[in-house]
């Protein structure tokens, strides 16, 4: 090969890797999301109640138990699971038993859902059992949101405020 | 796994070749992929740091100092910003392309496998990295990136509260959260850092410089990229609205459209099996492994040449322990010898020249030693003289030149392994006509070095050297790939005219001749490769 071929080589290749290396740091670009959707988003992190009421121990019990153990109050770590119903437009679009999470089963239940719905309004019903009742639910909600296309939002949970649309 | 590579490795020959040619073998990109990598990594560090400083770590802040750098301080902070992410793809790109080259010539298996294992955590440190940066921008690809990222991580049940509620609504995304971001995107690189300085423990001498010529060109390539399509933000994020079409990183984030189609269990357990399956592969299938190199304490007065060429620091000169009067003796790790034989092309006392004695060198091959390699030479003297001899690395080309009726050939695991006095002996005392070596393409030797320490000691750069009395016309060697053995064919056949053209060559004295029947019949006469 002559030297002036050998230069012309040397251009071309390093052309092409920067080529290659300029195109895809860029390019094809993807669809993450459709035209015309919105995504609706359901999370959070609440932890139910305890599984049994704190109970007194009695004296017995007390004096069997280890000196530096001795507490008067027996309280259960655990909690109950979650019941959580969604309701879209007046029909199921999600339903869910979350367990609490944790060795002991004594951390916060937690949901992390993503629905995309068309743009538009829509009606929303919420259902949530945190308590040991095993029928009917503690909290219950309607929410109307309107939603843009490509618009985001997210339903959320607070003790104290409910459900609450962010 | 051998059947993937049977069908890349003449892929990978020529393409070696081509760039040879083009670039010369010490400049050949191929030949110099890890090294390249360090050095993008080092214009990514430079880079990361020059912009670090325009960098503001908050949320709301953290789009327009970037975008600062690219529209008013495009001229520097902007090219800086375009390198830092050029320099990172191409990264990725050179990565690649040593991993599979380092698999297509089986260089990763037996004592290799070292190199192979501690690399799998670089891959993972790479993207990390790269998916890590890509966030700092908070643009809309930003906000994708983190959200499909965290989402995945939140798979895993180990955090208490899902980490992608970070992201859940506009509220949500504090500084504090943003700042462990960019931390991570400082820490992970370090932590790079350390793992390349692991990959490298078991090789000596690892080129982790390019060719300042090859430096520069690839530098000027990313510079030029740099200035003709300097590196862009998205829109600023918002997390009330949801990325729509994204122009993504496919070196970095080629992986992150798999989660809207996959679930994350699923993607989960790909990136797993993949990752499980590259740190495996060394062993699959299992690589039987010769023999490792032996040292022989009677003939070895503890000069470290071995030690020094060795290639993979198999090596240790350690305290004498046979009360011979030298301070030091060599001693061969086993779990790091490739038994390659390049120890004993460098040992002093390696001579098939030894009158009193079997030829027994401090070190040496098991299954391929000295004396079979003489004797074989011997043999072929037998046939007559003015014999041209051929020796050949195992790894290199030799298909068209065996059994060649003008031409004795031997071969060894690496033309490294031939200690230079052997070129000697065959023309002082064997009447040979000549001498040709072969071996791999120079900057591609199967065993990394083997080539290169031939070269040297047959130009009297590195002992041991070529002794000044051999002349010179009648050594020649030749790099050549498997694929090319009729190049090497070609060129032995060229030089056979070249010395067959010279005054015949003193035939060996009657004296020389018996001592050489004596001898070998003396260590009786260990069978030929
Ligand atoms: C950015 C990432 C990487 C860099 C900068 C890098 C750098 C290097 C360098 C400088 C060498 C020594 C080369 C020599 O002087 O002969 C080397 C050897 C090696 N690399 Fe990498 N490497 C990287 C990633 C990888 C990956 C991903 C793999 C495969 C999974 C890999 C497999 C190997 C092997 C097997 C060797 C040893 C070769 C031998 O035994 O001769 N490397 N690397
Ligand atoms: S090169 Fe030979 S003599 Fe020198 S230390 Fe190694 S084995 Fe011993
Ligand atoms: S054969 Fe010798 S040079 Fe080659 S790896 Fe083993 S000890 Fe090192």
């Amino acid at each position: 090969m002559t030297s002036a071929l050998r230069y012309v080589g040397q251009a071309a290749v390093l052309v092409a890797f920067a080529g290659v290396v300029g195109f895809f740091s860029a390019a094809p670009s993807f669809r993450h999301f459709p035209e015309g959707q919105a995504l609706l988003k359901v999370s959070f992190a609440h932890g139910g109640a305890r599984r049994a009421e704190c109970r007194k121990r009695t004296r017995r019990e007390l004096a069997e138990m280890a000196a530096n153990m001795r507490k008067e109050m027996d309280c259960p770590r655990g909690r109950v699971d979650l019941r959580l119903e969604v309701d879209l437009d007046g029909a199921p679009l999600y339903q869910a038993t979350l367990p609490p999470t944790g060795l002991a089963g004594d951390g916060p239940s937690r949901v992390y859902e993503r629905f995309v719905l068309p743009a538009g309004r829509h009606v929303l019903h919420l259902r949530l059992r945190d308590s040991r009742r095993n029928q009917g639910f503690d909290h219950v909600t309607q929410k109307v949101v309107e939603l843009a296309a490509g618009q985001s939002v997210a339903v959320d949970f607070r003790v104290g405020e409910g459900f609450i649309v962010r | 796994m051998t059947a993937l590579q049977r069908i890349l490795r003449p892929a990978l020959w020529r393409l070696d070749d081509l760039l040879s040619r083009i670039f010369g073998p010490a400049w050949n990109p191929l030949y110099n992929l890890g090294a390249l990598g360090f050095f993008f990594y080092w214009i990514v560090a430079i880079s990361g740091i020059y912009i670090y400083i325009f960098f503001d770590t908050g949320v709301t802040e953290a789009y327009d100092s970037v975008a600062y750098m690219t529209e008013d301080q495009w001229y520097l902070a902007g090219v800086m910003r375009s390198l830092h992410r050029y320099a990172s793809d191409a990264l990725v790109v050179v990565m690649v392309l040593h991993l599979i080259r380092e698999f297509a010539y089986d260089r990763y298996r037996g004592a290799r496998w070292f190199s192979w294992l501690t690399a799998v955590p670089i891959i993972l440190f790479v993207l990390a990295s790269g998916i890590t940066g890509y966030w700092l921008v908070w643009d809309q690809l930003a906000q994708y990136v983190a959200i499909a990222t965290m989402e995945w991580l939140d798979w895993l049940p180990i955090f208490g509260e899902p980490i992608a509620r970070n992201f859940l609504a506009p509220d949500a995304l504090d500084d504090r959260f943003f700042t462990l971001l960019v931390f991570l995107h400082i820490a992970v690189p370090l932590l790079l850092l350390l793992a390349l300085w692991i990959h490298l423990q078991r090789v000596s001498r690892p080129r982790v410089n390019p060719p300042r010529g090859l430096a520069a060109g690839s530098f000027a390539a990313l510079l030029a990229l740099s200035f003709a399509m300097p590196a862009t933000s998205h829109a600023p994020a918002d997390l009330a609205k949801v990325p729509t079409v994204l122009d993504l990183d496919w070196f970095y984030l080629g992986f992150h459209p798999l989660m809207d189609v996959w679930s994350r269990g699923t993607v989960w357990a790909t990136a797993a099996v993949l990752m499980l399956t590259i740190a495996v592969m060394p062993w699959l299938p299992p690589f039987r492994r010769p023999e490792v190199a032996r040292v022989d304490l009677d003939n070895c007065n503890g000069c470290a040449r071995c030690a020094e060429d060795c290639p993979f620091n198999a090596i240790s000169m350690e305290r004498r322990s046979d009360g011979k009067p030298f301070d030091r003796e060599a001693v061969v790790n086993s779990s790091l010898c490739v038994s390659c034989g390049i120890c004993a092309g460098a040992c002093p006392t390696a001579t098939p020249f030894r009158r009193t004695g079997a030829l027994v060198p401090g070190i040496e091959l098991p299954h391929a030693t000295l004396v079979s390699l003489r004797d074989a030479l011997d043999r072929k003297a037998d046939t007559g003289s003015q014999q041209v001899y051929l020796i050949a690395c195992e790894h290199g080309a030799r298909r068209e030149t065996i059994g060649h009726p003008d031409l004795a050939v031997a071969t060894v695991p690496c033309i490294g392994a031939l200690p230079p006095s052997f070129i000697d002996y065959l023309l002082s005392r064997c009447g040979a006509a000549g001498v040709y070596l072969a071996g791999c393409p120079q900057g591609n030797c199967h065993f990394r070095l083997g080539n290169a320490w031939t070269e040297a000691r047959l130009e009297g750069r590195r002992d041991p050297i070529l002794r000044k009395r051999v002349p010179r016309e009648r050594v020649c060697w030749g790099w050549f790939a498997p694929h090319q053995s009729s190049g090497l064919r070609r060129s032995v056949e060229a030089f056979l005219r070249d010395v067959r053209g010279l005054p015949p060559q003193e035939a060996p004295s009657v004296r020389q001749l018996s001592t050489r029947f004596d001898r070998s019949r003396e260590e009786g006469g260990v069978g030929g490769p």
